[in-house]
């Protein structure tokens, strides 16, 4: 709004400086009215038009209107079919007048409609406004203008453009306007060689953007669609290589979030030899903690809001690890050296917690936000990585590290290492081995909690969360090696990649189904996973 | 010595488990079809359809204690085979409708009408014969459960190793089935059959006819179980179960006694899953459900492994509270589901067959307390950690 | 430590008791008329399903309010399926048989549809049911209340082609039968509009699917051949989340490649943050934000009744109270709840619906319906962008697949047949 703000501003200064001026407003408002009141026009088409022609008529608040359509702030009065700028307030729309920006008698809520938009008028808008704002001294504005053209491709805005680059300082900012304007040429009936100048000068830039503005013209005849055709296969053998490098690069994320979600399995399964049935629930319970901390955050304190997520993180460690530590106290501690009832137990136990979410927040999904710093994305060369995506890469694998660091160089860790290589003698060393029991559960749990915080960003956060990563858990804990840290870690990865190569070939369901046999393939040629704990204990 | 004392009471026990499923597959039909709806002794339909339902996971139970209880081979996969044997039988009753279907198609099932497709897939040929469905329902989870079972034995994948994969078996199935370019229907499966051998499936004579068919499978089961156990394969079984290594060293081919034991697991489930399809009218993915598998192996618990009535009353238990308490605390029926799990767990580590023997035991023992040779199976109730009571190779 | 066993098992005992009491047929109290809900409340559906119960017994205390039907007050019996196909079959036998409801509300998935399906055409009972499904079905006990393919894919298409001037389709589902058959039928639509093949691409994902990376990523590639690229989604519930969380951080904006959802409405929403996500677009019919007085008055009553003025409302409730309401009237014009009775009364039954009209009960089980097409807002309601002109009435037998075009329904006597074959002249299900 701070263009509306400016122009409003600009508006202003005209109206005390220059009386004269005031009076060609006038006249002005009174030609652009009809205009307004077309926009409240029946269906999508006639306010197309009418947005265009609000656009040529140049008037200086026309982009503040056409923005206020688009954002649906635009209102349009059910008696006098008056058309208001309006903000909501209670019952009633604080209304504007959309020429003056004078201040107008409040309309209640039923008397008034609002003007509707769809997609493609707000792309018209964009472009319409693109016209308007090129000469903007917003650096934002002028590259979003920019953009618009070059969505829109409209060949009447090629003298406004050679206008704008002319003007620009903003190197980035040049560089969009001049492949829009080659865009713009494209699609006008400029000459063969200034077309052709026009393709390379696409060609240069994004290559999925320039795919798209190239493809329609491989198709014709002569030097043109010539020039296309090459430029076209250019890109594409280059998108070939990014291509593998996008599914490496996708695969680690698969893995990333394969490894969170089996790395507290590692422990509560791989090192305790509990079949801990009951784990996609502590992921579960992280992830309605990430939800209980978030909402107290925005009611409380709504400056930390983005910072919530970091908030979230050791308060799920520890509802999750505390809940470990109860169960493990409660149910599990009876029933070591029978392994296998532990997966009758924690199976209860699961349908136990799964309920008792559902009765307690519903049975629907509910809203984890994402901080900015997890959303959007960002392009290295022909490949978009999204930022959630690899704060999980950087944060699965900082998981691993701590936890590798606990279990090798803290005092916790030694004892940890210690009971679970040789109870016995553990215990008569003087070590609580009950303690020690209770609190690698928890801590296994507890980092099932984390992941359940890091899974909350991309994947609803319903009763059933846990459920969908139980399975692919176990795998990935058993592929990698019962007992072993490491074999997670690359057991995941190589799951991950694996998966992510089979997908274009395979498609997703046929893709999983390959990777599933390939595990049971693998484990018949090393049948305790790929780092196989060694020595005599796991004869047993 | 605990197996020492199974075998002793085995027999007898058998015998009467065995003329208890003839004489209510006989009973429960007459009490159906004969006595009038107003008497109080008379079994409405429904609940012959209910206990068949019963008695099909009975069967599937017995199939996996057979391999878990006896041998030590815990398979988080039964249920593949359970809705193998389902599907092929299914096929068999997608066929026998004919043009009844609604496209009125006399080859085509309804699912393959409206997807398009132009002619009948091949695995599909040979289903419009009973027999050769009845064949494949034992067949097809045979021959996947020795192939399966031939590799992983050989490279003696054992304990948690084995349970994963059976698990991973059974969830790469219930993905490959739910595609519908597989030709099985996709997720909604198989459905809307008319009948069975030429008889209305829906009649009641029907429903008690394949009421009586499964308690007579059940039984035959129970006898095969039996047997096997009391024999000397049984023996070697329960060698392996409990010292896997030390039966290999003695010189006995531990995989093919596995892979026996395995593939007849396979197939009986398979006739569990044959005999439940008629009888729910539906077969579907979910069946593939690694939930369901984990189920099984409740109920087994449930009832006392390693026990060959044990499994049956840990299914027809379990199910008859499912079926109870989604009725009755249709909101938190979950909650007691649960917890029964963890009592049952945390209480009766033998199940509910194993306080019967604490009970019988102690009786003996108060009895005659000079008497040696007849131990109680030990039933720690306590909740301090003993070493382990059972060897771990039984995982 | 025995005693605490052995009362364990006692209770256990008294529990198996209570329960073979509880099975035995129940002594219907004769001043109330029973009805039967069928919706998961726990397993993977309860995330959609347990609103709809709560709508039934919201609707069950209004009517009993307005004093019941036939002068009886109406008795909610609820049970759990717990999203387990066979066990919806039992369900359906006990509610039928055991409880002698007089018609049942219930199923989501066409699998429990499918399988509950042939209890009720055996024991004769009504099943009404409330969610858009792939047709291709019609059956005499079963009314849908939910959406036809024509009520809400092929106006969501046209809407595309024709206001943001669509050329280039993605259909992406999930692998089940309600996407395969949408898809089906919507190629076969395209394709008689004129599009070729290859700016057709079809994908499907697994139940659940959480990983989309790839496919965004490939339908941005697809999206890039230089003609405007839209997405027609059928993905189930579950995996929408994930699905529209990649989207929004790939940054495929509304503007650029619209995304068509026939299974995400309101409720599923609820999960998301949807300012990433202004302009995509859902195809139902009735959205919450649809501006009549029915649709006021039924949101602040369940409010009320739910006391959460958070709770969403959406396409399957509205199905429901049209279901219900019909039900209701059908009842009333027979006088008696018996199913023969009921089924020959609510052919032609019409009652309001919430989008300010009125639903009719048609000869083929399907109901009319206005088709709605709405954007996603910021608050995670829709704006409703179009409109159909008039209603729209279920068709059951899709026009654009070879087996079905011929075949129509009509459950009115005499023809009393759900798959005709206008050609053969013939009731295709029943041969003599």
């Amino acid at each position: 709004m701070s263009l509306s703000r400016f122009l409003t501003i600009i508006a202003m200064l005209g109206l005390c400086l220059l009386p004269a001026a005031a009076g060609a407003q006038a006249v002005d408002d009174a030609k652009l009215k009809p205009l307004v009141e077309a926009l409240a026009g029946d269906n999508f088409d006639d306010t197309s038009k009418a947005v265009s022609e609000l656009a040529k008529s140049g008037a200086p608040r026309a982009a503040v209107i056409l923005n206020a359509l688009s954002a649906g702030d635009l209102y349009v009065s059910k008696t006098d079919k008056s058309v208001f700028l309006g903000v909501r307030d209670g019952s009633d729309y604080a209304a504007t007048d959309p020429l003056s920006g004078a201040k107008l008698a409040p309309v209640p809520r039923s008397a008034a409609e609002k003007i509707k938009v769809n997609n493609r008028l707000r792309r018209d808008i964009a472009a319409a406004i693109g016209g308007l704002t090129l000469m903007s001294t917003d650096a934002t504005e002028r590259r979003s203008a920019a953009e618009a053209i070059l969505k829109n491709r409209d060949p009447e805005s090629i003298p406004l453009l050679d206008q704008a680059i002319s003007a620009e300082k903003d190197a980035g900012i040049k560089m969009l306007m001049q492949r829009a304007k080659a865009a713009a040429v494209l699609n006008s009936s400029a000459a063969d060689d200034v077309k052709i100048a026009a393709i390379a000068e696409i060609k240069s830039g994004n290559g999925r953007e320039a795919l798209g503005l190239l493809t329609p013209l491989a198709g014709i005849q002569g030097p043109v669609g010539e020039a296309a055709g090459a430029a076209i296969s250019s890109i594409n053998s280059e998108l070939e290589i990014w291509n593998g490098i996008q599914n490496i690069v996708y695969g680690l994320s698969l893995g990333s979030v394969l490894l969170l979600a089996a790395i507290g399995l590692a422990i509560t399964f791989g090192v305790m030899g509990v079949i801990n049935m009951a784990h996609g629930e502590m992921v579960m319970i992280g992830a309605y903690t990430t939800f209980v901390v978030q909402q107290i955050v925005h009611a409380s304190m709504p400056a930390l809001s983005e910072y919530s997520l970091l908030i979230a993180l050791p308060v799920a460690f520890l509802v999750s690890g505390g809940i470990g530590v109860v169960i493990e106290r409660g149910i599990i501690r009876f029933l070591y050296g029978r392994p296998l009832e532990t997966l009758l137990a924690t199976w209860g136990i699961s349908l136990v917690l799964q309920q008792a979410t559902r009765s307690w927040f519903g049975a629907s999904n509910v809203q984890v936000s994402s901080p900015s710093w997890m959303s959007g994305s960002f392009d290295v060369g022909m490949l978009t990585l999204t930022w959630s995506r690899l704060w999980i890469i950087v944060f699965a694998l900082s998981v691993f590290a701590v936890l590798q660091l606990v279990l090798k160089k803290t005092m916790l860790g030694l004892r940890m290492r210690a009971v679970t290589q040789n109870r016995r003698m553990a215990s008569s060393m003087g070590i609580r081995t009950p303690w020690v029991d209770a609190l690698t559960f928890g801590l296994g749990s507890g980092i099932a909690g984390i992941a359940g915080v890091a899974l909350s960003q991309i994947d609803n956060v319903s009763p059933n969360l846990g459920q969908g990563y139980i399975i692919d858990s176990f795998m990935v804990v058993v592929f990698g090696g019962v007992g072993n840290l490491w074999g997670t870690l690359v057991g995941a990865m190589s799951l991950g990649i694996a998966n992510k190569f089979l997908e274009p070939f395979a498609g997703a369901v046929l893709g999983k189904i390959l990777v599933l046999v390939l595990i049971i393939l693998f484990i018949q040629k090393r049948p305790r996973g790929l780092f196989a704990l060694k020595g005599r204990a796991i004869e047993a | 010595m605990i197996t020492q004392w199974f075998f002793k009471h085995g027999d007898r026990r058998g015998v009467i488990v065995i003329a208890f499923l003839v004489g209510i597959a006989c009973l429960v039909p007459l009490l159906n079809l004969l006595v009038p709806d107003t008497s109080p002794l008379h079994v409405p339909t429904y609940l012959v359809s209910l206990l068949g339902k019963y008695l099909t996971y009975a069967l599937l139970a017995v199939a996996l204690d057979l391999v878990w209880g006896f041998c030590g081979i815990l398979s988080l996969g039964h249920g593949a085979f359970f809705a193998l044997g389902g599907y092929a039988m299914g096929m068999y009753l997608m066929r026998q409708i004919g043009p009844r279907g609604v496209y009125a198609d006399p080859v085509l099932p309804d699912f393959m009408v409206f997807l398009n497709w132009k002619e009948l897939p091949w695995f599909w040929y040979g289903f419009d014969n009973f027999w050769f469905a009845a064949l494949m329902v034992v067949l097809v989870p045979g021959v996947l459960a020795f192939g399966f079972g031939w590799l992983a034995f050989r490279s003696r994948v054992t304990g948690v190793y084995l349970s994963i994969i059976t698990q991973a078996l059974t969830y790469a199935l219930l993905l490959a089935f739910f595609r519908n370019d597989m030709g099985f229907g996709g997720n909604n499966g198989l459905t809307d059959f008319k009948d069975i051998l030429g008889f209305n499936i829906q009649a009641g004579t029907t429903r008690s006819a394949l009421f009586a068919a499964t308690a007579l499978f059940l039984a035959l089961a129970v006898f095969v179980s039996g047997f096997i156990i009391r024999s000397k394969l049984g023996k070697v079984l329960v060698g392996v179960r409990d010292a896997e290594s030390r039966m290999r060293f003695l010189g006995y081919r531990v995989d093919r006694y596995k892979l026996f034991v395995w593939t007849l697991s396979a197939m009986m489930a398979g006739i569990a899953g044959a005999l439940y399809v008629p009888q729910v009218g539906i077969i579907n993915p979910s069946e593939f459900e690694p939930a369901n598998s984990i189920e099984a192996v409740i109920w087994v618990a449930v009832g006392g492994r390693g026990t060959i009535i044990g499994p049956i009353i840990g299914a027809v238990l379990v199910n008859f509270g499912k079926t109870y308490f989604t009725t009755a605390f249709p909101e938190a029926w979950l909650f007691a589901l649960g917890a029964l799990f963890i009592l049952v767990t945390l209480f009766l580590p033998k199940g509910i067959l194993g306080l019967y023997g604490a009970w019988k035991a102690r009786r003996a023992a108060d009895a005659a307390q000079k008497d040696d040779e007849v131990l109680p199976p030990v039933v720690k109730q306590s909740g301090k950690r003993v070493p382990a009571p059972e060897p771990q190779a039984a995982e | 430590m025995f005693s605490l066993t052995a009362r364990f098992i006692g209770t256990l005992a008294a529990a198996a008791v209570g329960a073979t009491l509880a099975l035995s047929p129940a002594k219907a109290a004769e001043d109330t008329i029973k009805v039967g809900i069928l919706h998961s409340l726990s397993g993977t559906m309860a995330i959609s399903e347990t609103t709809l119960k709560d709508t039934m017994l919201f609707l069950i205390d209004e009517q009993n309010k307005k004093g019941g039907v036939l002068g009886k007050k109406l008795e909610a019996v609820v049970v759990d399926p717990a999203s387990d196909w066979p066990l919806f079959a039992e369900k359906a036998r006990q509610l039928i048989e055991q409880d002698k409801v007089a018609a049942v509300f219930g199923c989501w998935t066409s699998s429990s549809r499918k399988s509950v399906l042939p209890v009720f055409e055996e024991l004769n009972s009504l099943l009404f049911y409330p969610v858009q499904y792939e047709g291709e079905e019609s059956s005499r006990n079963v009314f849908y209340t939910g959406a036809a393919p024509n009520q809400q894919a092929i106006p969501a298409v046209d809407y595309l082609a024709s206001q943001e001037g669509v050329q280039r389709w993605v259909l992406a589902g999930t692998d089940y039968v309600y996407p395969q058959t949408t898809n089906k039928i919507l190629k076969a639509y395209l394709n008689a509009k004129g599009v070729k093949d290859e700016d057709i691409m079809i994908n499907y994902t697994p139940f659940g699917h959480s990983d989309w990376q790839t496919i965004v990523s490939d339908i941005k590639k697809f999206g890039s051949a230089g003609k405007k690229t839209a997405v027609v989604s059928t993905i189930n519930g579950d995996a929408n989340v994930p699905f529209y969380k990649e989207l929004a951080n790939q940054g495929i904006k509304a503007e650029d490649i619209p995304v068509v959802a026939f299974s995400v409405g309101e409720e599923e929403l609820a999960g998301l943050d949807t300012k990433p996500l202004v302009g995509h677009l859902a195809a139902w019919n009735y959205f919450e934000s649809v501006d009549s007085d029915a649709n006021a008055e039924f949101i602040k009553k369940w409010h009320a009744y739910i006391k959460n003025d958070k709770r969403v409302t959406n396409d399957p409730m509205e199905a429901t109270f049209i279901g219900f309401n019909m039900w209701v009237k059908a009842v009333e014009a027979a006088g008696t709840t018996k199913s023969d009775a009921v089924i020959d009364s609510i052919v032609g039954v019409s009652v309001p619906n919430l989008s300010g009209g009125s639903a009719t009960m048609m000869p083929n089980h399907h109901i009319t319906k206005p088709v709605l097409i709405g954007e996603v807002q910021d608050d995670g309601q829709f704006d409703i962008v179009y409109r159909t002109p008039g209603l729209v009435v279920g068709d059951e037998w899709s026009d654009y697949l070879p087996g079905s075009k011929d075949l129509i329904s009509d459950w009115r006597k005499p023809m009393s047949c759900g798959n005709f074959n206008v050609v053969s002249g013939k009731c295709g299900g029943v041969t003599n």
